[in-house]
């Protein structure tokens, strides 16, 4: 009897910590040759992480990485990439200025005569776009492209590389439904070649779709393993949260109260002929549900008067707001906890206590003066509140964890008492233990009579914590759903664009 | 893209013991350094240029930048004397003249950069070209003196005030006046909301907008602000001087100004930066400047030394940074 070769990638005890994260505990997986291996995991159970190690880009702190059973380094991406490993990046990284040939071969261009041979890259890109089935010219600029054809040059790239492993982070994620079976196609097509992939998503169907073998991420440590056949919904979500779904969302039945924000006919300048007309109510979490680029953030945006509206009227708890700042948006009870919470939500060299306090300083300010006081109290109870794990007060934001910089991110709100909550996807790259903590907290604060707006792509989310969903289509609202109507079915159906029945 | 704050405290005392090192080693090789006239004069100098340099480190905290300062002294002070020996003003009415013309100064250059989304580089460099041409037309190019019928306003620039408890040394009036302003400048960026919201947008000016905070108007205040501090500092240099050369007065002084802000602990990206620290860096530029001449170091050098100095200051203090920045992320990591 033969021994079983050796797997041609394997990975064992690889641990990775980032300032105030264990990302990665102990992860071990293996790869066949011309197996197609999804990763699945919640944000931040360290799926991203551990694609980068595989890649070269980051160095783990223990553990090895094994190549057709021999033990290899991947000191940088040169280095992964000679081994055969090839990441896709979510965020796609060709230089649109440039065009398709041109990209496929930036850094290894091929000369004669000392000069770029143009004639070599333009031969061998024909045939590899022919091998991921891009019908496009390589003299095409990447601008010209859509992002699904940006993704086939992505693709075409590795395999000029001879890659063998090919990493993909969620690449559907921004694809329409016919690009998406493109690509499923030229995945089973390089599958079939002898390729191996390994494919990140949470998306259940193109796990079930595409992937012969399922591992489950959770908290940075292998949670389990599905074969092809045992891949459902609940089995998913169990192994991914840990506990039963259900269990999973601290709801409870709220009895709405008076009418807080009234929405009639708002244009915003992302769908300037689309109309927007909705309420919120105090005591209620209304979701915002749509696919990305459907408007959402810019109805949050334009609430908080971040973006001049177009037209129609906003009425929050009686106070016509037209033409508004954010500070009048304050005034008038709201409070938005942005998408982007480095970007936007978070000064990151500050301290957390100065973070925390940059809403309500002007508030308690003494004739423009600092009221230090005020500002140690109002960030100490947003850190007991939240339970922020912060060494003091002074520790600059950016050395803290993402679920603790969410919760900063809402923490500076609270002490302003606002009366309407925008949230924009709240849990977006956050551990599960800190999203649990975010839900109860939304749920507290409807309980004490908030109103609570939150834009979210997560599906199990807008299940699990609205008490009526909006659903939006191409700037539109396309439907309205109640509690006992909710299901997954539903808003995808409206937010596909379908009316409501 | 990790970078951490060594506290503005531990820059400021950096830049002190270097002030002390320059001082000590210039005093030991010529001794006059520390005498009573020239420790006078360089206080007196340090103080004109503190009062740009605390006015330009208002706009450099936002992640600005203001190019035309030295233009605007030329103009101030051409302005000034035009109004008093040509036209004839009362005292009164040609300071707050001129000080109202560099307010509209600041505030013109805010209004650009806010309003239209020009940039402060652009906008400013634009100013350095157009007040110091304005100075030379309104004055035919031609330098105008003072004379010696405004001895009384000009103690503000020259006088001098015994201290008690000083031994009999007398301070130069410019000292207290430059003193007021830190002090009031030290209070608003370190005591009042609008310095923090100044220090939060020169940061993340996206983040500070989404926090309520009227960016635009913050950013305004800050060029009017260090327009304003120029056009004072104007009156005093041409007071100084008692005769101003409408090509030549402030030239290069927005450089002096920004060197001494950034030797001093401002961040050019902005939202960084402490008064002290401005005051300080002006300080080791003035004692540098005057150690090369009572040294007898070429004069040729002065340039190349200020410059050297310079860049050892900023790389001295991005290397401690990141050293720094490594050593807390290994600490975290540690705790993790």
């Amino acid at each position: 009897m033969t021994p079983a070769p050796p797997p041609l990638l394997e990975v064992r005890g690889l641990c990775k910590s980032f300032p105030g994260v264990r990302a990665l505990r102990n992860v071990h997986l293996s790869l066949a040759q011309g197996e197609v291996l999804a990763v699945v995991g919640e944000n931040g159970a360290g799926k991203s992480t551990l694609m980068k190690i595989l890649a070269g880009i980051e160095q783990p702190d223990q553990g090895e990485i094994l190549i057709g059973g021999k033990p290899v380094r991947l000191g940088s991406v040169r280095e992964a990439a000679h081994q055969g490993i090839a990441l896709i990046h979510q965020e796609l990284n060709l230089s649109d200025n440039l065009d398709i040939g041109a990209n496929i071969f930036l850094g290894r261009e091929p000369t004669r005569f000392g000069c770029i041979d143009h004639g070599r890259i333009c031969r061998s890109s024909e045939a590899l776009l022919d091998e991921v089935g891009l019908r496009q010219s390589p003299s095409t600029l990447v601008s010209r492209l859509s992002i699904g054809q940006q993704q086939l040059v992505e693709l075409a790239k590795a395999l000029s590389w001879e890659a063998r492993v090919l990493i993909m982070d969620e690449p559907t994620s921004s694809l329409s439904q016919g690009e998406t079976e493109q690509l499923y196609r030229v995945i089973a097509r390089l599958r079939d070649r002898g390729v191996s992939i390994i494919y990140i998503s949470h998306r259940l169907a193109e796990v079930r779709e595409l992937a012969d073998r399922v591992i489950v991420l959770r908290d940075g440590a292998n949670a389990g393993e599905l074969a092809r056949a045992e891949v459902s919904h609940d089995a998913l979500v169990r192994l991914m949260v840990g506990r039963d779904p259900s269990d999973f969302y601290p709801r409870t039945t709220h009895t709405p109260g008076k009418t807080l924000l009234e929405v009639t006919d708002l244009r915003t300048t992302a769908h300037p002929r689309a109309r927007v007309s909705f309420t919120v109510r105090e005591r209620e979490i209304v979701g915002l549900a749509g696919l990305v680029g459907a408007g959402r953030t810019e109805v949050l945006r334009t609430l908080f008067g971040m973006d001049r509206s177009l037209g129609g009227t906003i009425r929050m708890g009686g106070i016509h707001l037209h033409r508004h700042t954010p500070g009048d948006a304050i005034d008038a009870g709201l409070a938005l906890a942005p998408e982007d919470r480095k970007q936007l939500g978070l000064i990151l060299e500050m301290a957390v206590g100065q973070n925390l306090s940059l809403v309500s300083l002007a508030r308690d300010q003494r004739l423009g003066f600092l009221n230090r006081a005020a500002e140690t109290r109002v960030a100490t109870e947003a850190v007991g509140q939240l339970r922020v794990k912060t060494p003091s007060l002074d520790q600059p934001v950016f050395f803290l964890s993402g679920g603790n910089q969410q919760k900063l991110v809402l923490g500076k709100w609270l002490a302003m008492k606002p009366r309407l909550l925008l949230l924009d996807e709240p849990t977006r790259g956050i551990d599960v233990g800190a999203k649990q903590e975010i839900y109860r907290l939304m749920e507290q604060l409807a309980d004490a009579g908030m109103g609570v707006l939150f834009v979210s792509s997560e599906m199990e989310e807008i299940l699990g914590m609205s008490d009526r969903v909006l659903v939006m289509h191409e700037g539109r609202i396309t439907g309205e759903l109640d509690r006992s109507d909710l299901s997954g079915e539903a808003i995808l159906h409206l937010a596909t664009g379908n009316a409501a029945q | 893209m990790q970078r951490s704050d060594i506290g503005p405290m531990k820059k400021t005392l950096g830049i002190l013991a270097l002030l002390f090192v320059v001082c000590a080693f210039t005093a030991i090789y010529n001794p006059k350094f520390l005498s009573a006239y020239n420790v006078l004069n360089t206080l007196r100098w340090t103080s004109l240029f503190g009062i740009v340099g605390i006015g330009v480190s208002l706009v450099i905290i936002t992640g600005g930048i203001d190019l035309s300062i030295g233009s605007v002294i030329g103009l101030v002070g051409s302005t000034l004397a035009v109004l008093l020996t040509q036209k004839h003003w009362g005292v009164p009415a040609a300071l707050c003249a001129v000080l109202a013309l560099s307010a509209a100064i600041g505030l013109f250059h805010g209004l650009l950069i806010t309003r239209l989304g020009l940039q402060p580089f652009v906008v400013t460099l634009c100013g350095l070209l157009l007040y110091r041409g304005i100075a030379r037309y309104v004055t035919d190019d031609q330098s105008l003196g003072f004379g010696s019928d405004y001895e009384g306003l000009r103690v503000l620039a020259i006088g001098k005030v015994a201290v008690p408890l000083s031994g009999g040394f007398q301070f130069p009036v410019p000292f207290f006046i430059t003193g007021a302003i830190a002090i009031l400048a030290g209070l608003f960026l370190h005591q009042t909301i609008y310095g923090r919201y100044l220090l939060a947008l020169g940061r993340n000016e996206l983040a500070a907008k989404y926090s309520g905070i009227d960016t635009a108007k913050m950013k305004l205040l800050a060029y009017l602000a260090c327009s304003l501090l120029a056009g004072i500092a104007g009156i005093l240099f041409a007071l100084d001087l008692n005769s101003i050369q409408p090509s030549g007065l402030g030239e290069f002084y927005e450089l002096y100004a920004i060197a001494a802000a950034v030797l001093g602990g401002c961040s050019l990206r902005g939202g960084e930066g402490s008064i002290l620290g401005v005051l300080i860096g002006t300080a080791l530029l003035r004692v540098l400047y005057n150690a090369i001449n009572i040294l007898n170091i070429p004069t040729h050098l002065e340039f190349a030394i200020i410059g050297a100095v310079i860049l050892s200051g900023v790389v001295a203090d991005e290397a401690v940074k990141r050293f720094s920045a490594r050593r807390r992320a290994v600490r975290a990591a540690a705790q993790a």
